[in-house]
């Protein structure tokens, strides 16, 4: 049975000067799961989740975290609620650790501050001043400061950003962690990756409206027109192959869109490359990329893949990967691009 | 749309009501203070205006003569002390509490603290009893060196003083949070030291506003800065507060906090 939401927005709107920056927006987001806010710069990700921390008044819609109202309710709720702004909002003048301690000292039962600084690697930058840090070590330490009161809720608004690999990989296990034990995170991000991988649940957000909401797998898979996207063969080998002779294999195949089901007659062999119909009615298309990577577009089936495997064969090479599916190759980034277009902004 | 339920547990220690998994209001006010207070004298800056510049000028009017004063009869450091002391409530109250508010409003600091247990009224009462914790420490520097220097204030006065010295700083940290709340931080550090030097210039806040030229000796009773020093005078001269200063003090305070209130942007 699903657990009631950790966090409910309906119909939010909040307007900056009369212009709506979040316009009738819902969001949902479940304990013990990652709930990824994704969208361009400006999309009203932060805005968002400013109204879901108490930080700003929704003009019309509700919000509700844990079941109450984060301006009216903020006393209630504020003890159970961990929030690590974008800008951070660390003093510049205190050391590191000095300001976990402090943060700590809001709550009746903090986390223990030193394994959470040993945990997040701050233990090397303790005595620092906020303003010597790097900006992933103050991302890492607003991270500790979100977490140190042992939140149900936590929002983490672009936690990667200014972070080297290792802190990225360090934020996302404790991310994973809280998940684990049953704290709702809701992250905003325009980082595909973190989405993808750290993701349950992802709402696509633009001109402040979620555009699309589900899991990853449910993006990737009907997100945008992905499911009329043709089948394709993703090769991964070497750089420089012929590709005219599959070409010549695959167009020589029996026409598996003629044939419903795209099953090749058992045991047909692979016909001569003389016999090929023009190219130009082919189905199939061969594209190589530059980097060694072949994406072979048409009615993929069994023979198409065995064609492949042939013409690999004929040039010696053995490849690192063959993929087949559909929109193979299709990241969060495409979708994401589908959804929000690709104009800069 | 589909959603993974990746689990339903919930956290190890499920709360009954949030405000328990706090910790108790005056514990999270008093933290607020010390860390407040840490912050301002561990800033050089901070100290040179809060403790440096009010002593300098104590020393600088006491035992030079490059202000010819009217002491009224008094000594000159009985005359002098008061108005330093009155100085010293401006400098912490008005131009460092504006600086620190600034700066912390702009890197978010102010709303990431509100989003804590402390919230938004915690966080001003914390900045409040900081402001208090460090006039504690700018009085017994002042009253220190003025006593070394040969102070003799007004006993019977010594209650009123501790009345004004609240009275001010809840005027001036109401026009601290005024210009902080409004204003950008670079904005703020400029505004709130060349108002400070201004006031102490013309304000009569040093000496009295009758030894100022006739129109700004008018105008400096009406100021904040007058008023707090000519209650501070008053009631280490000569025992007693003039209610008119106590007035005007009381209405800028009325003024600043309600301006503040409505005007403070926390972003």
């Amino acid at each position: 049975m699903p657990a009631s939401p950790a966090l409910e927005v309906r119909g939010l709107v909040k307007r900056y000067d009369g212009r709506a920056v979040v316009d009738h927006l819902d969001l949902v987001a479940r304990p013990g799961a990652v709930t990824a806010v994704l969208g361009p710069n400006g999309a009203g990700k932060t805005t968002t989740v400013e109204c879901c921390e108490g930080l700003r008044a929704p003009d019309a819609g509700t919000v509700r975290v844990l079941g109450l109202d984060p301006v009216a309710d903020a006393r209630r709720l504020r003890p159970r609620v961990g929030v690590m702004l974008q800008d951070g909002g660390l003093p510049t003048g205190v050391r590191a650790l000095e300001m976990l301690r402090h943060v700590a000292s809001m709550y009746a039962r903090p986390r223990d501050v030193a394994e959470l600084s040993a945990r997040l690697g701050l233990d090397s930058f303790a005595r620092t001043t906020v303003r010597r840090l790097s900006g992933g070590q103050r991302q890492r330490l607003a991270l500790a400061a979100a977490v140190v009161g042992r939140p149900e809720v936590v929002f983490l608004d672009e936690p990667s950003a200014g972070m080297d690999p290792q802190s990225r990989r360090a934020v996302w296990d404790l991310v994973r962690e809280l998940r684990a034990d049953g704290v709702a995170i809701v992250l905003t991000t325009h980082l595909m990756d973190e989405a993808q991988d750290l993701a349950d649940l992802v709402h696509v957000v633009d001109h402040g409206r979620v555009i699309a909401s589900g899991t990853v797998a449910d993006l990737l898979a009907d997100g945008g027109d992905a499911a009329d996207a043709p089948a394709t063969v993703l090769v991964e080998a070497t750089p420089g192959l012929e590709t005219e002779p599959l070409a010549k294999a695959l167009a020589a195949l029996p026409h598996a869109a003629a044939q419903p089901g795209g099953a090749a007659k058992p045991g047909s062999p692979v016909p001569d490359a003389g016999d090929a119909p023009p190219a130009d009615t082919s189905p199939w298309s061969v594209v190589a990329g530059a980097d060694g990577t072949y994406t072979v577009t048409g009615p993929v089936d069994p023979r198409a893949v065995e064609a492949v495997a042939a013409w690999l064969a004929d040039q010696g090479v053995l490849a690192r990967s063959v993929t087949t599916g559909r929109g193979t190759g299709r990241t969060l980034e495409d979708v994401f691009l589908d959804l929000t277009g690709r104009h800069l902004r | 749309m589909t959603t993974t339920q990746p689990g339903t547990v919930h956290p190890a220690e499920p709360p009954a009501s949030g405000e328990d998994r706090a910790a108790p209001a005056w514990r999270r006010i008093a933290a607020q203070a010390s860390f407040e207070t840490r912050a301002i004298l561990r800033n050089g800056e901070q100290l040179l205006v809060t403790i440096v510049l009010p002593v300098l000028v104590l020393v600088g009017l006491v035992r030079t003569s490059f202000l010819d004063l009217d002491t009224q009869g008094w000594s000159r450091v009985d005359f002098v002390t008061p108005g330093v002391l009155a100085l010293a409530v401006m400098s912490t109250a008005f131009t460092s509490q504006a600086i620190a508010t600034a700066f912390d409003r702009r890197n978010g600091v102010l709303r990431l603290l509100a989003t804590t247990p402390l919230g938004r009224g915690g966080l001003l009462a914390g900045k409040v009893l900081g402001v208090l914790a460090v006039e504690v420490v700018q009085v017994v520097v002042i009253a220190g060196v003025a006593l070394a220097l040969g102070w003799r204030p007004a006993l019977a006065g010594l209650p009123a003083v501790v009345g004004v010295t609240l009275l001010g700083t809840a005027a001036f940290t109401a026009l601290a949070l005024l210009l902080a709340g409004t204003l950008r931080a670079e904005g703020v550090l400029a505004v709130a030291n060349l108002l400070l030097v201004l006031l102490l210039v013309g304000g009569g806040v040093l000496l009295p506003a009758g030894e100022l030229a006739a129109p700004l000796a008018h105008l400096a009773v009406l100021l904040p800065s007058g008023a707090l020093g000519e209650a501070m005078r008053g009631a280490l001269l000569e025992g007693t507060v003039p209610a008119f200063s106590v007035v005007v003090l009381l209405g800028w305070t009325a003024a600043l906090g309600w301006g503040a209130s409505k005007l403070f942007r926390w972003h």
